[in-house]
């Protein structure tokens, strides 16, 4: 029986190898193919059939089915001689401890590379005065963490190795170590305590941010998010916005802007944010439609725009765009306001340049603002006085 | 400890079962079946399906973020209006995202994963005949399966599938007018959702009395499985988180279509068209679904920590090291997990204040979780590994889970998730640590239990493969998603080519694409693995794995009732591997103490003095023999 098997099986394995070359040869003319294909595809697929170049890709993948069950039967068929000749069958066991090195050691160098290259492209240094604590506390916990990364995954994958299968030992039974599990529950607990205590007073820092009663009062500017752009809203003279009011929207009057509040009369309206460099800022956020939110990550600035609660975030940009755009040296460095919150289908495209600048060029540009209140509007609100006494009796009759 | 043990008292009556077998007709055998096994074996290959729908949609959109210029005629050819010119409909790859995670949660690691494994193993691992209700028991399949159906209808119909993030924030998802999704297609995936969560109650609190009432003699709760453990927490995570969904989800149901406004105040669509709702909070809606929505992230991780910890223990031939500390961290994740929903919340407007509370509360967390982690490596230190294919993904889970756990210490801390929220540094979070953590879990726990599922063995290098191409690949995927998110990359942007900064990031995006095809055809591996051996591969042992568990007891042949004769009795923890002076390297449950003398420790007999007074004896005459000698 055994001889009938190695005879078999060596026929077997000289057909799998006759029939392997032809599968190769057959791949890669398969891979030419499929590669012109995709490059003439470009110039072809106005008239072409849409499945040609897709049927490739599926064939493709029948064949590399077919590559590996073909492998497999040969490390079979290998196996199986190897163990008739009287030798030890395959140990995967092995195979599969060696694997785990080699991933360890591939993983490390993977995420080595990752956090040289990649690493180097993410966000710049922090723009705005809190942002810097919150880069230190990600500094702080990046590091941690990478220790405990690095430590227990190469633990993981050389215990893996270490500790392969052998039919001559036998786990160590250890069911519990108190000591141990007592050090391995309170280490991390007194870790996590201290980025807690940390990330708390950052936190309340950050949004406990009231202005003081002798403080100079922050610059206030109103940002509001509709589908599928934000509209900026700037206080005049008097440094006061005025009251909105949702129900008084209108095509000419879009913020719902209450001009009997007399606020509100200078207010002016603004394509881009400009910024007044080191000086104290409060958005206050709203939104009309849906929730968005307010994000401008150089400043480590992020606030959903809720409908029916306004929100608000004080900050204080440090950095000027032409200063960032020397230190990027990237000549065409902006600040950008995004939405961060799912708010439709061109959610994708709602953005906001933004601009510190000096407190000179901050004046000069805010003088050239228009105001809300166009000539257009104040015919309007003539009209709009009756209107709204008609929502009035709306309300009462509800 | 001997308080908690409730006796079995549900043996006795069932003994009839299976002296007369009446012939089951295919209907009421493979569809309408009462039976644990074949409503798990349902479950299971109910969640590989939508698993692979939602893999193929993850594809969709993975393909548009690599070639966002690009057209793709096929696309238009299948997709029809959703694809104009062979490229995705800004609207539709929205859709694609919200219904790849509503069902990767949901359909496939809530109900595919607690649903398979609770059913196949909590009668068989506690000695049951049975669930405690087997009606209960379909009526929860038939309407997940129902809801399966439901949220994929909505492909079909006019304006596509919901598609407001799985989240399904208000108003967005409570104005029809504001999104072409917001339509029929969340009313579908209300619907949807509503039947999926009556099937998860019934199946939870079938669980759970299942797991009280009807352990086998001997079966206390220090001696179950942590499987069942990690099975039964998650239960009752369930039972007592979904309900609030469903609360929310009403009155989202109340505000589309009933003109309430518990969700909505103040809102103008359109730049001009006034809405009439006053005085709601979309942050209620928030809350609401938060407060399942956490607890919902480790009803899908338990589960997969409890059959990874049970796989680990067994091919390491070795307990798991901590038993009681893995109970008590499962116990401390599920008491927790109910008061950390906030942390998802802190860029929201919710109340400041409430941001430090959550980020204390979420911070803790993290505690039991190292422990676990801890653990996971102390039981494999000086173990005899043995590489199954479930081993193989035990312990990718693990590598999943620390890789995935840490980055949480960074968006568990207020003030870090300023400006990690919502950008792909959450994606790559939460993909790693219950994504592919859980999917890995599962998979361990497939092929593990295969042989009790189906009576034959799969593959296992196909399993090997498997394994490989899947890890190597998600790493690959989700790697690199992290330092986008550092460059403040949103998620749920349809393309990155509105914004210069932005541009850069391209070429990784087409690397995750091809990594995520790459893992994706790999799933073709396990596809063809697991069908084919169903039918054609090697028959299986009693106890293939030398596992020492109860269902390894029961025949091969599955028949009604699991045990041919009397249930067997539990002496000992599920544990015993490689105990020094034991003939072989397991001791089954249901092995008395009194057959291994040469093994036993004074530590197995705790609470009880007669058994320890019994050891001290033998030891004592042991010693005396060897004297004499």
């Amino acid at each position: 029986m055994g001889l009938k098997n190695l005879i078999s099986s060596k026929k077997m394995l000289s057909l799998l190898a006759v029939f392997m070359l032809l599968s190769t040869n057959l791949l890669f003319a398969q891979d030419a193919a499929s590669s012109a294909t995709t490059g003439a595809g470009d110039a072809g697929t106005a008239t072409g059939n849409v499945w040609i170049g897709p049927v490739y890709y599926i064939l493709l993948f029948i064949i590399v089915c077919f590559v590996v069950a073909i492998v497999g039967k040969i490390l079979r068929v290998f196996d199986l001689t190897q163990q008739i000749q009287g030798k030890k069958p395959m140990n995967w066991h092995n195979i599969m401890g060696v694997f785990c090195l080699i991933f360890l050691v591939a993983g490390l160098y993977g995420a080595y590379w990752e956090f040289t290259v990649q690493g180097s492209m993410i966000l710049p240094e922090s723009a705005s005065a809190h942002g810097v604590k919150i880069d230190e506390m990600f500094w702080t916990t990046t590091v941690l963490t990478m220790i405990v990364f690095f430590v227990t995954q190469i633990l993981l994958f050389t215990f893996l190795f270490r500790y392969r299968y052998s039919e001559k030992r036998r786990g160590h039974f250890l069911p519990h170590n108190n000591t141990i599990e007592k050090v391995w529950t309170i280490a991390p607990a007194i870790v996590l305590t201290i980025l807690v205590i940390f990330g708390f007073f950052t936190w309340q820092e950050i949004t406990n941010s009231v202005d003081a009663k002798g403080e100079p009062a922050s610059i206030n500017v109103d940002v509001t998010g509709h589908q599928f752009a934000w509209e900026l809203r700037y206080p005049g003279a008097d440094g006061k916005l005025g009251k909105t009011d949702y129900k008084l929207v209108t095509g000419l009057n879009k913020l719902g802007i209450n001009f009997k509040d007399k606020n509100s009369f200078d207010d002016l309206q603004a394509d881009t944010m400009v910024l007044p460099v080191r000086k104290s800022i409060r958005l206050n956020i709203h939104a009309q439609d849906v929730i968005h939110s307010v994000y401008m990550p150089h400043f480590r600035v992020q606030l959903n725009a809720v409908p029916g609660l306004p929100t608000y975030f004080k900050f204080t940009p440090t950095i000027t765009t032409a200063e960032m755009q020397r230190k990027l040296g990237d000549p065409d460095f902006q600040y950008l306001l995004y939405c961060n919150k799912i708010c439709g289908g061109s959610h994708y495209n709602m953005k906001k340049v933004v601009k510190v600048v000096s407190e000179a060029e901050y004046q000069a540009w805010i003088a050239q603002q228009k105001p809300y209140l166009s000539g257009a509007l104040k015919k309007e609100l003539q009209f709009a006085a009756t209107k709204d006494a008609q929502q009035k009796r709306l309300a009462l009759n509800n | 400890m001997s308080t908690l043990s409730v006796q079995d008292h549900g043996v006795a009556h069932h003994e009839e079962d299976h002296g007369h077998h009446h012939k089951q007709s295919f209907l009421t055998k493979y569809i309408f079946s009462q039976d644990h096994k074949m409503i798990a074996k349902q479950f299971l290959i109910t969640g590989i399906t939508m698993a692979v729908i939602a893999m193929l949609l993850s594809i969709l959109f993975r393909i548009q973020l690599a070639y966002p210029e690009k057209s793709f005629p096929l696309l238009e050819t299948l997709l029809g209006r959703f694809a104009p010119n062979g490229r995705l409909d800004s609207n539709f790859y929205l859709a694609l995202v919200t219904i790849h995670g509503t069902i990767m949660v949901f359909f496939v690691l809530t109900a595919g994963l607690s649903g398979t494994f609770a059913n196949l193993l909590i009668p068989l691992q506690l000695g049951a005949r049975d669930m405690a209700s087997p009606f209960l028991n379909m009526l929860s399949y038939w309407f997940f399966f129902t809801a399966s159906v439901i949220m994929l209808s909505s492909f079909f119909i006019q304006k596509g599938p919901a598609s407001g993030g799985w989240t399904i924030y208000p108003p967005l998802s409570a104005l029809p007018k504001a999104m072409p999704g917001s339509g029929m297609g969340m009313t579908l995936w209300l619907i949807s959702m509503v039947l999926f969560i009556a099937s998860q109650l019934m199946a939870g609190i079938n669980y759970v009395s299942t797991i009280l009432n009807m352990r086998t003699k001997g079966m206390d709760l220090w001696k179950m499985p942590l499987t069942v453990w990690a099975l039964f927490l998650t239960a009752v995570l369930g039972v007592l988180a979904f309900p609030v969904l469903v609360a929310g989800v009403v009155l989202l149901v109340f505000d589309r279509s009933f003109g309430t406004s518990f969700y909505l105040s103040e809102i103008v669509l359109n730049g001009t068209q006034v809405q009439p709702y006053e005085g709601g909070s979309p942050i209620l809606f928030q809350h609401l679904f938060w407060f399942l929505g956490h607890p919902e992230v480790y009803i899908v991780i338990m589960p997969a920590m409890g059959i990874s910890s049970e796989v680990m223990s067994v091919n390491s031939r070795k307990p798991i090291f901590g038993y009681h500390a893995m109970v008590y961290s499962l116990i401390g994740i599920t008491v927790l997990s109910f008061i950390v929903w906030g942390h998802h919340m802190f860029v929201t407007g919710m109340n400041p204040f409430l941001g430090g509370v959550f980020m204390i509360t979420t911070l803790i967390i993290a505690v039991p979780s190292a422990v676990k982690t801890f653990n996971w490596l102390a039981t494999l230190w000086r173990g005899n590994i043995r590489f199954t294919a479930a081993m193989l993904f035990a312990i990718g889970m693990v590598s999943f889970f620390i890789s995935g756990g840490l980055t949480g210490i960074f968006l568990g801390n207020a003030a870090l998730d300023i400006n990690l929220h919502d950008t792909y540094f959450v994606v790559a979070h939460f993909h790693l640590v219950m994504g592919s953590a859980a999917i890995f879990g599962m998979l361990a726990g497939v092929y593990h239990w295969f042989p009790k599922m189906f009576g034959r063995l799969m593959n296992e290098k196909l399993g090997y493969l498997h394994f490989w191409i899947t890890f190597i690949g998600a790493y690959l995927v989700f790697f690199p998603m992290h330092f986008m998110g550092l460059d403040g990359v949103p998620r749920r942007y349809y393309a990155f080519t509105e914004f210069e900064s932005m541009k850069r990031w391209l070429s990784v995006n087409t690397f995750i694409t091809w990594a995520a095809i790459m893992a994706a055809v790999a799933q073709f591996a396990f596809l063809f693995n697991f069908i084919y051996s169903i039918f054609f591969g090697k028959k299986a042992t009693q106890n293939p794995w030398q596992a020492n568990t109860l269902e390894w007891t029961t025949p091969v042949e599955h028949l009604h009732g699991n045990w041919p004769g009397e249930i067997p009795t539990v002496y000992r923890w599920p544990y015993d591997y490689s105990k020094p002076g034991a003939e072989e390297d397991f001791i089954p449950q249901t092995v008395p103490l009194s057959q291994t003398m040469s093994s036993n420790l004074p530590h197995d007999f705790e609470d009880n003095p007669t058994g320890l007074q019994e050891h001290a004896k033998w030891i004592n005459t042991q010693n005396k023999n060897e004297e004499v000698k």
